[in-house]
């Protein structure tokens, strides 16, 4: 519990079977990164199944983090727990704590709006609102009570060419947000998310449902993203997450199993289950 | 993870495929063997047949050499491998440059063969080019075994025995030097001989990359570049 008297501390612990990690003292390696967001002991119950088992994981702020791991191994579950969207669950039970900037999210005091406008989500279908693209933009804005045009107009600018959107519909702001293709939907929705200006964006398999082209640019935006924002995503594609991310969690069974520089654990890492994952062999 | 299970992807066709890279490279590995063994007999016995077998034999090393590449390069393509998979075919398309290298040197050594036998026999360093092609012949054999059972012990144990090859050489260097200097008539010949351990010397550190390939295949270490006493 050291975190309130060094909120940020400057280490990022990666570790080899989570649980381990704290007891295998050689096999846990650490880097110099600001922390953003610390998992303490985090268990998660749908009902009487437990879908996350003891996590405990740092995600370093501006930077990508990806988690990997077959389907129904908790990556998703974890992601929705940094902006408590597993609250709309009713048999959901959590236990542990998550602390972004120095604060336990899970706390009563905790606003859970105020929480989801710093913590962005942006899911594996593009949901954008039946409105127009400019509108879309500028709802996370409006919400807010701000209703001043100029204003209005440059966010939904910025944002736009942040999502790398802006050229491909500076003409047409005004047209329904329906007619865009699903690539362009899935950065519009991103551009939406960045218009509030959150700290953390959360990405669901945001290319999974698209083209080559489409996630190339969603890939090539990430990386431009995360000079501003920390980005945490939940990929099944192991070679997007090779490609965008700086830290991967590999996931199994609601465990995290190996947490790592990305470079290193699709080089070489540390457990053999990460390797026969990665690899494509049965384990 | 000494065992890199190679043949355990749920996609059988990639087992296939990182096999094949794998028994490609074995194939080569014993056929520049073999290249070695021919040049360095064929010149300690004069016998100039065998020599041209070897400057012939060339060119089989260098197709497998292209062949391999080009299947380690359709695996990136397709296959996209990760940890283990991806060392292999990085480390097989490295070794299989130092082999071909190895491949060159014999064919030299062949040369060299040709020559010294049109020459008549010469007195000095044939002892030496037995005892060097010795060394080197049976670091090569080690190394190509350590591939085959991703044996890194084995790898470095052999890359460690470089270090009394590139002794020997200096030896029978200073050896040589003074044999020339007693007898200048004797220079072109014993150039020769020169020549002939300078490839044997290559050899030897052609297979040092190849063991240092290997450890790095198996484990996931690079150790090139490093001192050998920390290994």
């Amino acid at each position: 519990m050291n975190t309130q008297a060094e909120p940020r501390a400057a280490q990022i612990t990666t570790s080899v079977a989570g649980s381990l990690a704290g007891k295998a003292g050689s096999m846990v390696s650490q880097v110099n990164e600001v922390e953003k967001i610390r998992v303490k002991d985090l268990n998660l119950y749908y009902g009487n199944d437990q879908a996350l088992k003891a996590i405990n994981l740092s995600i370093p702020e501006k930077k990508v983090t990806a988690f990997i791991g077959p389907s129904g191994c908790g990556k998703s579950t974890l992601l929705r727990c940094f902006n408590r969207m597993n609250d709309l669950i009713d048999s959901c039970r959590i236990t542990g704590e998550i602390v972004l900037d120095g604060q336990n999210i899970f706390n009563r005091g905790i606003d859970v709006a105020e929480l989801r406008r710093n913590v962005g989500m942006v899911f594996q279908k593009p949901n954008p609102f039946p409105k127009s693209i400019y509108e879309n933009v500028a709802y996370g804005l409006r919400l807010q009570g701000v209703n001043a045009k100029g204003l209005l107009d440059e966010v939904v600018e910025r944002s736009l060419r942040g999502a790398a959107l802006w050229d491909e519909v500076k003409d047409r702001l005004n047209d329904n947000a329906f007619g865009l293709s699903g690539g362009q939907q899935q950065r519009l929705v991103i551009a939406r998310a960045i218009a509030i200006e959150p700290e953390v964006i959360l990405l669901d398999e945001p290319a999974s449902a698209l083209d080559p082209i489409s996630t190339a640019k969603i890939e090539e935006l990430i990386y431009e993203l995360k000079d501003q924002y920390t980005i945490v995503i939940v990929t099944h594609n192991m070679q997007q997450a090779a490609r965008v991310s700086d830290y991967t969690a590999f996931m199994y069974m609601g465990d995290l199993v190996e947490f790592d520089h990305t470079e290193k654990l699709f080089t070489k890492p540390a457990l053999k289950q990460t390797e026969d994952y990665i690899t494509g062999r049965y384990g | 993870m000494d065992n890199l299970h190679l043949d355990q992807h749920i996609s059988r066709h990639f087992n296939e495929e990182l096999e094949l890279i794998k028994t490609q490279m074995l194939i080569m590995g014993g056929k520049v063997e073999e290249q070695v063994g021919n040049a360095v007999t064929a010149l300690l016995e004069a016998n100039p047949e065998l020599a041209q077998e070897v400057i012939a034999g060339e060119e089989e090393i260098d197709d497998l050499e292209l062949e391999i590449d080009e299947a380690c390069t359709m695996l990136i393509a397709r296959r996209q491998p990760a940890a283990s998979d991806l060392r292999m075919v990085m480390s097989v398309s490295k070794m299989i440059r130092d082999l071909e290298r190895i491949g060159d040197e014999a064919k030299k050594i062949a040369k060299m063969a040709i020559v010294l036998s049109q020459e008549g026999s010469a007195p000095h360093g044939y002892l030496e080019i037995r005892h060097i092609g010795k060394g080197v012949r049976s670091m090569l054999k080690d190394a190509l075994d350590a591939f085959a059972r991703f044996d890194v012990d084995a790898a470095i144990a052999t890359l460690k025995a470089d270090e009394q090859v590139d002794l020997d050489y200096k030896t029978a260097l200073r050896e040589l030097i003074t044999y020339m200097m007693e007898d200048p008539r004797s220079i072109s010949r014993v150039m020769n001989i020169l020549w002939t351990l300078r490839s044997l010397e290559r050899v030897g550190d052609h297979t040092k990359n190849i063991c240092e390939h290997i450890v790095y295949l198996v484990r996931g270490e690079d150790i090139r570049h490093s001192n050998l006493a920390d290994l």
